[in-house]
């Protein structure tokens, strides 16, 4: 138990600072569509709950376990879908003309 | 529980690919080139996650249940939420970000405390770690939810945006955080149910009093901030189900909202502490004034629009600072049309941008690539203070701090 323990903790550490690295060369320009697809990520949140749905035993488990799937996959799908939008208008300028 | 020692294997193998397809996800977002590929490829890790844990469930003897329950649940708010996302306006997308956030902090809250409830009515006592971090999922799950729903509310303006400040609140605050402390110590030497439930209701309690006195300027900060909250909340989740994939999604999106909300503080030229408790008009018209150097007249005079036409005919190079005024008026089309009129003159054109201009960190470049501006045309403070001292004209609209 202590040892799976210890390699979350591992896990948690090293994702902190790969957390830190990549983002940390993002332009300011990219910081919604950025701030927006993180969020979307953590809608990963609804695995969670499936977990828990899948595992309730009483009724009351089982409404808090429903719950935080749609929550969640609110989250998820809403949040890669809003990103994506955003990122849809960053076009390019035009190779000829402008400027 | 598996049949064959592969098994687990190859879940384990799936998560890390997902973890993978978040961090190079993430790492394409770095330039506006790939972004969009960035969060495809992140999509991409999340379906490999989802699916994986959705077949787990579904192997023989797995002793799981409520299968159609979960595809319902997963189905029902899918629809909600990507409906949401597809109607919504580009000016509205800040609040459709934090309420999306704010049912992500929700989610991770529920699922502690079904987690915390699962274990007491087992009769089992958590060992440490379950009760930290069901605890820990749940006080900054809650605070994420309540904080989320109040920033909307702010947003949407269904509730006021001004910095609500007063004595009552501010102790009411103090209050409920030395209740959550007390909380804490009576779980952790065996308190049950009741006591994790008046955790729940507290922390959700203090995530709006936390946000209420925050002002709508300062929206953006919040937003990033609720946004690393609840990163860090899934993260406890993963802890709690010893889930490897959550553990690592969370984290990233804990350490990289961090990041963000502490370059939004610096580029305000405020510390989060001063964000969060002395709300805005103490000390905001600073942000503005480190925008623009004043390489302008110090007098003021007031110009027609024959003037400012006359005036815009003349000159070789523009820079544009939009604020967010420009965006509710519906200015950004009509401004790009202008730029395009005085490019075809042979002026050149570049828009500042303050990083904090609008409602989230970037926001106004959303909005001006929403409007066909290029990106290449966009610049941030460092790079275009600088250029201020030989340009002919500064255009500013619709800056004005609320």
């Amino acid at each position: 138990m202590s040892a799976i323990l210890l390699a979350e903790i591992y896990v948690f550490v090293l994702a902190m600072f790969v957390g830190f690295e990549v983002i940390s060369k993002v332009p300011v320009v990219l910081h919604t569509p950025l701030m927006s697809g993180t969020n979307a990520i953590h809608g990963i949140v609804m695995l969670g709950g499936v977990l828990v749905l899948a595992t309730a035993n009483t009724p009351l488990l089982t409404v808090l376990g429903f719950v935080a799937v749609v929550l969640g996959a609110m989250n998820l799908f809403g949040g890669f879908v809003v990103t994506d939008r955003m990122l849809e208008m960053f076009k390019a300028r035009k190779p000829p003309g402008k400027r | 529980m598996g049949r064959a020692p592969t098994l687990p294997f190859l879940f384990h193998a799936a998560y890390l690919l997902s973890a993978v397809l978040f961090i190079v996800g993430l790492k394409f977002l770095s330039s506006p080139a790939s972004a969009r590929r960035g969060n495809g490829v992140a999509a991409l890790g999340m379906t490999a996650a989802v699916l994986t844990t959705l077949v787990g469930l579904w192997l023989p003897g797995s002793g799981f249940h409520h299968h159609g329950l979960i595809l319902g649940g997963i189905a029902l708010g899918a629809v909600l939420g990507s409906v949401g996302a597809r109607r919504v306006q580009m000016t509205d997308m800040p609040q459709m970000v934090a309420l999306l956030n704010g049912f992500g902090g929700g989610s991770a809250a529920l699922i502690s405390t079904a987690e915390f409830l699962h274990a007491a009515s087992a009769g089992e006592a958590p060992g440490a770690t379950a009760a930290v971090s069901t605890m820990f999922g749940c006080i900054i799950g809650s605070i994420s939810f309540s904080g989320s729903l109040i920033a909307f509310g702010k947003l949407q303006g269904i509730i006021s945006e001004k910095a609500i400040l007063s004595t009552a609140q501010k102790a009411a605050s103090v209050l409920v955080f030395v209740g959550l402390l007390a909380t804490v110590a009576m779980i952790a030497m065996g308190g049950g149910a009741p006591w994790f439930l008046t955790l729940l209701g507290g922390s959700l309690l203090f995530g709006v009093l936390m946000v209420i006195p925050i002002g709508g300027a300062d929206m953006p900060v919040v937003i990033s901030l609720l946004n690393s909250f609840t990163g860090l909340a899934v993260a406890a989740t993963g802890f709690v189900l010893s889930n490897n994939a959550l553990i690592i999604s969370g984290t990233l999106v804990g350490a990289s909202g961090t990041l963000l909300t502490m370059l939004m503080c610096k580029a305000m030229n405020r510390s989060l502490t001063n964000v969060l408790f002395a709300g805005v008009g103490a000390g905001a018209p600073a942000a503005a004034a480190a925008g623009t150097p004043a390489g302008a007249k110090k007098n003021v005079r007031e110009v027609s629009v024959e003037d400012a036409a006359v005036l815009l005919a003349n000159i070789h190079s523009l820079i544009v600072v939009p604020g967010y005024g420009m965006a509710v008026a519906q200015a950004q089309h009509a401004v790009r049309e202008l730029a395009d009129l005085l490019q075809k003159k042979g002026v050149e054109v570049k828009y500042a941008i303050h990083p904090v201009a609008g409602r989230m960190p970037g926001h106004m470049n959303v909005l001006l690539a929403e409007a066909n501006v290029p990106y290449d045309q966009l610049f941030d403070l460092d790079q275009i203070n600088p250029d201020f001292e030989h340009t002919d004209v500064a255009l500013v609209i619709g800056a004005n701090s609320t």
